[in-house]
């Protein structure tokens, strides 16, 4: 079966402040999405939300990833049921090494006394952070300590290489990378693309979008999808920035839930 | 404050036990003398930690243990802490000595590897010169009480140059609650000479059950030059008090690395102190500890710098589970005159319930200008996003946290240079964590 992933009517609400106010949303596999949007507009939230941050309440809506509801699972079960966020920031975790970390993850999806062996995994590990131009010396490593911000993304980029999730969200992947670090991690992204596995691309620059091409682009304003195309929508605003969407709609201030 | 000992020690009990093992006279007068002085001095003042409200009366009495001829006669739970490769290996049971060995090479070299009790008998003038040396007996009640009531223990001597490649090992264990289990460690390392020592100190059978007490002292003589590794995981029972002082004195350019594995499941004294008298010289602490259950942990880590270039590095990370408290101090004194010493610490506390306590106090107390120390502490729960993250990946929570945890504690752990010793302690800490 084709991946199928549709969220409904998703509100959610941090601290108590309503920031999603009903995102309807359907990614097939093979599909690359983009969520494009000003800063405060709910972009990092819908991806929180759907990977089950506790800081995130759902108060609606639903997500199903190939008929099974994801909001129903803890933030484990999501990840094992084929959900993957590329997390913005990710958290460093002294004393796990790199290949520890991933190592766990991968035996985590697989049957207990079934445990990838050690050879195979350094083989798939190695040749994946080779494809991604990373000293194998980041293995051995604590988790993303002292890594530097364009390390950190393509670690991020390395564990969904391994993890071969049905769902992927890269939230702002392209914030701290310079022009060759985004073409490497572009590049790994892209070489992930097919026919069983989704994308939903969040970023406020149409830069990344040269090198990952969208089949859909969506405007994110006040907690709501408020246009969608196709990828010359994304080119349009790039060259003209949000204004004209927001003068369309009759929207004054895009933010949702800023203080 | 006064303790109310099972056995009442004063000068003529002392005087007689030592005579009737046929120690030297200058060994009785010690003890008897330190006898006089547990009626007279006060127990020392340990920083938040109430000991006088701990049992400290469960001394037990003198009884020596009957001697095997191979470690093959050890008992099977004993036989565990054995390493493969070590070049001596000494065992004590309850109140002294069962079993040691040492290689030829070694002996031929003039290494001498035995209980402190033998080794005060067959090398007196040296023992005599050197016990308590380091830490005095009129210190406080506890240093005295251990001067007079000391049994069994340990004797390392390494000549000039002489560099001891394997570890020497000693497993010091009490399986009978009404035995003193009062060991005393001395290790003399003379000029520019080299050893590491491990020691397993552990309560079996009836004596992890019952209310006793472990009281130890390890002295370590660094002489110029001389570099002396030492290593020491204790995991006693519930109800064992452990009260550990542990103290060395360096020469210029010597060095000491201390690593403590602090894993009992009772209440906990826990004292590391590096005397750094010479130029140049150095001292490393590394300690880790999981506290459970009820247990009140006081661990402190010490260096006191008086010569110049001096340098301390102290490391301490805690785990508190259930309703364990732990207060853990990090002292670096840095005494006027030591120009140019460097002393820096961090004491890091994890704590797994609501129930745990932490308490990192970091003391810097320095008497001279020209020097560079730091300090760092922290106090905290196991963090929410880190647990996050890792679940975001596939791992299940209880999972996530446990790499978390050990991930804590693993800068201390990887560091340990002894394969063997890592290695246990890696599965005295799975025991702890995952009882």
């Amino acid at each position: 079966m084709s991946t199928q992933f549709i969220i409904n009517d998703l509100k959610a609400s941090v601290e108590g402040k309503e920031i999603l106010k009903g995102i309807n949303l359907e990614i097939k596999g093979g599909e690359i999405h983009a969520i494009m949007g000003p800063n405060g507009t709910g972009k990092s939230t819908l991806a929180s939300a759907l990977m089950g941050h506790p800081k995130y309440e759902v108060t609606g809506g639903t997500a199903h990833l190939n008929g099974e509801d994801i909001l129903e699972m803890e933030v484990d079960e999501r990840a094992r049921a084929g959900m993957f966020l590329a997390m913005q920031y990710p958290s460093e975790i002294t004393g796990v090494t790199n290949a520890d970390f991933l190592r766990s993850a991968i035996n985590a999806r697989r049957e207990e006394g079934n445990e990838i062996s050690l050879i195979k995994f350094i083989r798939q590990m190695e040749g994946k952070m080779k494809e991604l131009e990373m000293n194998t010396e980041f293995a051995h490593r604590y988790l993303n300590e002292g890594f530097s911000g364009g390390e950190k993304k393509r670690n991020e980029i390395l564990q969904m290489m391994l993890l071969d999730p049905k769902l992927v969200i890269l939230d702002e992947i392209d914030s701290g990378l310079d022009i060759d670090a985004l073409r490497i991690v572009s590049n790994g992204v892209n070489a992930m693309r097919s026919e069983d596995r989704g994308f939903l691309v969040i970023t406020h620059y149409q830069r990344l979008l040269n090198y990952i091409k969208p089949d859909f682009v969506h405007v994110m304003m006040q907690g709501r999808i408020v246009k969608s195309g196709g990828p010359e929508l994304a080119e349009r605003l790039e060259n003209e920035g949000y204004d004209w969407v927001k003068e369309e709609l009759g929207i004054v201030d895009e933010t949702v839930g800023q203080a | 404050m006064s303790i109310q000992l099972s056995t009442p020690v004063n000068r003529q009990a002392a005087e007689a036990l030592s005579r009737s093992k046929g120690e030297p006279e200058w060994l009785t007068a010690k003890r008897a003398e330190a006898a006089e002085l547990v009626e007279t001095l006060e127990l020392p003042k340990v920083e938040k930690t109430r000991i006088d409200r701990w049992n400290l009366s469960a001394y037990g009495q003198y009884k020596p243990a009957q001697p095997v001829s191979s470690a093959a006669e050890l008992s099977q739970d004993i036989q565990a802490f054995v390493p493969e490769s070590q070049s001596g290996l000494l065992v004590t049971r309850g109140s002294g000595a069962v079993f040691s060995t040492l290689s030829d090479e070694l002996k031929a070299q003039g290494v001498i590897f035995t209980d402190l009790e033998t080794a005060a008998r067959e090398h007196s003038a040296i023992v005599q010169q050197y016990l308590h040396s380091v830490v005095a007996s009129n210190e406080d009640k506890l240093s005295a009480l251990h001067s007079a009531l000391w049994n069994g223990g340990v004797f390392v001597y390494v000549p000039k140059n002489v560099e001891v490649d394997l570890p020497l090992q000693a497993v010091l264990y009490n399986d009978d609650a009404d035995a003193t289990f009062a060991p005393h460690v001395l290790i003399v390392a003379e000029s520019n000479s080299r050893v590491t020592y491990v020691d397993n100190v552990i309560t079996t059978g009836s004596a992890a059950q019952v209310a006793a007490i472990h009281h130890g002292v390890v002295e370590v003589v660094a002489k110029a030059g001389a570099k002396v590794s030492f290593a020491s995981i204790h995991s006693m029972g519930e109800e064992v008090v452990d009260i550990s002082i542990r103290r060395a004195a360096l020469d210029n350019d010597a060095r000491v690395e201390w690593i403590i594995g602090d894993l009992n499941d009772g209440n906990t004294l826990s004292d590391t102190k590096s005397v750094l008298n010479g130029r140049g010289s150095s001292s490393d602490s590394k300690v880790i500890s999981i506290g459970s259950k009820k247990q009140k942990l006081s661990l402190t880590t010490q260096a006191v710098h008086w010569g110049k270039s001096t340098d301390s590095q102290m490391i301490t990370r805690a785990v508190m589970r259930e309703e364990a408290t732990a207060i853990i101090n990090g002292i670096t004194k840095i005494e006027k005159g030591a120009t140019k010493a460097n002393g820096e610490q961090t004491e890091k506390v994890l704590m797994l319930s609501p129930k745990s306590r932490g308490d990192a106090n970091p003391i810097l107390l320095i008497d001279e200008d020209d020097v560079t120390a730091g300090h760092a502490a922290s106090v905290g729960q196991v963090n929410p996003e880190q647990v996050y993250y890792l679940m975001s990946r596939g791992i299940a929570k209880i999972d996530a946290e446990r790499l978390i945890i050990y991930g804590f504690l693993a800068p201390v752990v990887s560091e340990i240079p002894i394969d063997a010793v890592r290695e246990q302690l890696q599965r005295l800490l799975e025991r702890k964590l995952e009882a």
